[in-house]
């Protein structure tokens, strides 16, 4: 088996001088140290509006959030590269997309200002809805034994047809407020709401975009651990805040447990 | 002016006594509110009696420090000026500024009046408030769950700017936004700013807002970058550029405090941070733009120590301490630059909040160049405030290590208790209160 050190991973991300909500730096800082605290080399490219896009040289594809306007531009841009974008998803290509860049992959964004049309990359659709939905929110999700934290800042209600949900929503919103899934799981796309940013609270979550991207890449992997204490007490924190009273002492002493001492 | 009024003045002024004295705490949004709920015209009516001149101070950062600076400026040219300077920016807070300043009577004796607006409570404060000038310091991304995108807020100022009947800006030229915003609202205008590239010694990855033109979409080119999207640009596209500054800030110099020219004057502050140069244009620039000749701003600046927070110094036995509300990045960013233009050894404790008035969304804690605080040799820095746990997160993807205490209180006194002399606390909105009033009292204690 290979050792990590000749293992590298290289990161798109797409359009940071337009959707560059956020946080996003976060989730690709997250992603980067993940790796290279592994020994595992890796490098963030950045993609600007104009610059061209070779998917066949990456490894994992950060779509991030930003603007209606901004994400007006994005789609006009992605649209030429969508039959690329395309090939790189069915052939398993990690993409994590948030946000705005969630909203995007799907069919369709209608808003009260026109429809914005999105890559039909996934079968999900977007409608604005009347309120924003804005808060911390909490899901259980099968990438993650702890539960996943994060902050949600969105009027669009997705709604994700037959597709798998990213996480069950315990705290929050979620796709549309009402169905109680956040999120969608689509080969190795990772579609979210979630921004806080997402991956460094959910370390979980991270290696498991690393994980998918380095086995699509290498063949079988396994991860090292890593020291994920301050990771875990900062997502506790939150789980602590927001859901001791729904769940019983059961619940929040597995979440202590899992946090550890500090 | 009406007797519901007259009642409302009494009101308010009981009430502030009230909250002051007995519960220890700012009285203004509460005096403000019930002089509304009393009578609901009484902010139009009293700032309808303002003789001079009025000017609301909009924009993400430095709102406070200009409008304070702005309000000395103009008691020094002998004009007597209702302030809000406590930074109650809010409706309530601004009603109070003027039911606080009227007399028992119901009359108010001002000259000109200085009223900071928070950007979301602009339009509201203009069906009561209608001032003649605006100064519009900067856009940045703040508190984006609370102002929504920077996008929502400039379409917010753009609609108060029409509502009101036609007024003056007194524009920050080297923001392209709120260039944007006064060339969009149609409004008359005069622009201050910094001309020429000023060494900082600073090399950053910050986030630029509005990188793109908003009048054609194609990417904005700099000649030079201050900070943020703060610099000389212009649109390769479409030939929106910088606008010629009528007051151009030259010759800047931050060391031991800044100094910098504007139109062949000199001027001198103790106040640090980059940032303050611009405040203080903007101060300046309103003055002028007012009519006055500002003869006397120079001693204005040397005696202007705000006690709000804004780099308050206290002193503690041997501990020198340096407070400083940092709320967003490019706030967060331009402290740092003070912590790093600072030589001597220092220690750090940064608070994060995420109560409502401080934005409940903290992931603009990773768009701050935290990593620039690794240049600091020796020194600790502990984490504390609500969301101390995602502020040591950041930090360790920063490579720095922090200690952690949750009580700002005792996070202070352990330094001070271990000798620390330079101490720097940085703090967003809401510790900034408390633990300014912490400071003082530990202060005091010390010095009984």
């Amino acid at each position: 088996m290979r050792t990590t050190s000749d293992m590298k991973i290289t990161i798109g991300h797409l359009y940071p001088d337009l959707l560059n909500l956020y946080g996003d730096r976060g989730n690709v800082a997250c992603m980067m140290k993940r790796c290279l605290w592994r020994g595992i080399q890796a490098e963030t490219i950045e993609f600007n509006t104009g610059d061209s896009i070779d998917f066949g040289k990456l490894d994992i594809v950060l779509l991030g959030g930003g603007s209606d306007r901004e994400q007006r531009i994005v789609c006009q841009e992605l649209k030429k590269i969508r039959n690329q974008f395309r090939d790189y998803i069915e052939n398993n290509g990690v993409v994590i997309a948030v946000c705005g860049g969630y909203q995007l992959l799907g069919k369709y964004y209608q808003t009260d200002a026109g429809r914005i049309e999105g890559l039909s990359l996934l079968d999900i659709y977007t409608e604005q809805g009347e309120e924003r939905l804005i808060g911390n929110i909490i899901l259980k999700s099968r990438l993650s034994d702890i539960p996943v934290v994060g902050f949600e800042n969105h009027k669009g209600r997705t709604y994700i047809n037959s597709c798998r949900p990213f996480g069950r929503v315990l705290y929050g919103a979620g796709n549309d407020g009402k169905s109680g899934y956040e999120g969608i799981i689509y080969k190795n796309v990772l579609g979210t709401y979630l921004h806080g940013p997402l991956l460094p609270k959910n370390s979980q979550i991270c290696d498991w975009l690393l994980e998918r991207a380095l086995k699509r890449k290498y063949g079988t992997v396994q991860l090292e651990e890593l020291d994920d204490r301050l990771e875990r007490v900062a997502n506790a924190y939150i789980c602590r805040r927001f859901i001791k009273k729904k769940w019983g002492r059961n619940m929040r002493y597995k979440i202590e447990n899992a946090a550890g001492g500090i | 002016m009406k007797l519901r009024s007259i009642a409302a003045v009494w009101a308010a002024k009981i009430t502030e006594k009230v909250c002051v004295h007995i519960f220890h705490r700012q009285g203004a949004t509460w005096a403000g509110r019930i002089a509304l709920l009393i009578s609901p015209t009484v902010l139009s009516e009293l700032s309808e009696q303002v003789r001079r001149g009025s000017f609301a101070v909009c924009g993400t950062n430095g709102k406070t420090t200009v409008n304070n600076l702005l309000c000395k400026a103009l008691e020094a040219e002998g004009s007597s000026v209702i302030c809000n300077y406590t930074g109650s920016n809010m409706l309530n807070g601004v009603a109070a500024a003027f039911v606080l300043g009227a007399k028992t009577n119901g009359r108010l004796d001002a000259d000109y009046a200085c009223i900071e607006i928070d950007e979301a409570a602009a339009r509201e404060v203009f069906t009561h408030f209608k001032p003649n000038q605006m100064v519009l310091t900067n856009l940045f991304r703040d508190q984006l769950d609370r102002y929504g995108e920077i996008d929502t807020t400039m379409d917010i100022l753009n609609k108060a700017i029409r509502f009101v009947p036609p007024m003056k800006l007194i524009v920050n030229g080297d923001d392209p936004l709120s260039t944007y915003l006064a060339l969009m609202s149609g409004s008359d205008y005069v622009t201050y700013g910094i001309s020429e590239p000023v060494h900082t010694g600073r090399n950053t990855q910050e986030i630029r807002e509005g990188r793109f033109c908003r009048y054609c979409g194609t990417q904005l080119a700099y000649r030079f970058y201050h900070y943020g999207q703060l610099g000389d640009y212009h649109c390769p596209g479409c030939g929106f550029k910088r606008p010629e500054l009528e007051f151009a800030g030259r010759n800047v110099e931050l060391y031991d405090g800044l100094s910098f020219t504007v139109g062949g004057k000199w001027f001198r502050s103790s106040q640090r941070g980059f940032y303050n140069v611009y405040n203080i244009l903007a101060a300046y620039a309103a003055v002028r733009t007012a009519g006055l000749k500002a003869g006397n701003f120079r001693k204005v600046l040397s005696d202007f120590h705000p006690k709000n927070g804004r780099m308050e110094e206290f002193f503690a036995g041997d501990t020198r301490i340096l407070l400083n509300l940092a709320k967003n990045p490019t706030g967060f960013n331009q402290n740092i630059d003070v912590v790093l233009q600072d030589e001597q050894y220092k220690e750090l404790i940064i608070a994060v909040n995420d109560n409502e008035q401080d934005g409940t969304d903290i992931s603009w804690l990773w768009d701050v160049d935290f990593e620039r605080l690794g240049e600091i040799e020796g020194g600790s820095v502990t984490v504390s405030g609500i969301r101390c746990r995602d502020l040591m997160l950041r930090l360790k993807y920063a490579g720095i290590h922090a200690e952690l205490e949750q009580d700002v209180e005792k996070a202070l006194h352990r330094h001070i208790a271990e000798g620390s002399k330079n101490l720097y606390v940085l703090v967003n909105y809401t510790a900034l209160f408390d633990t300014r009033n912490l400071l003082k009292r530990i202060c005091e204690e010390e010095h009984k």
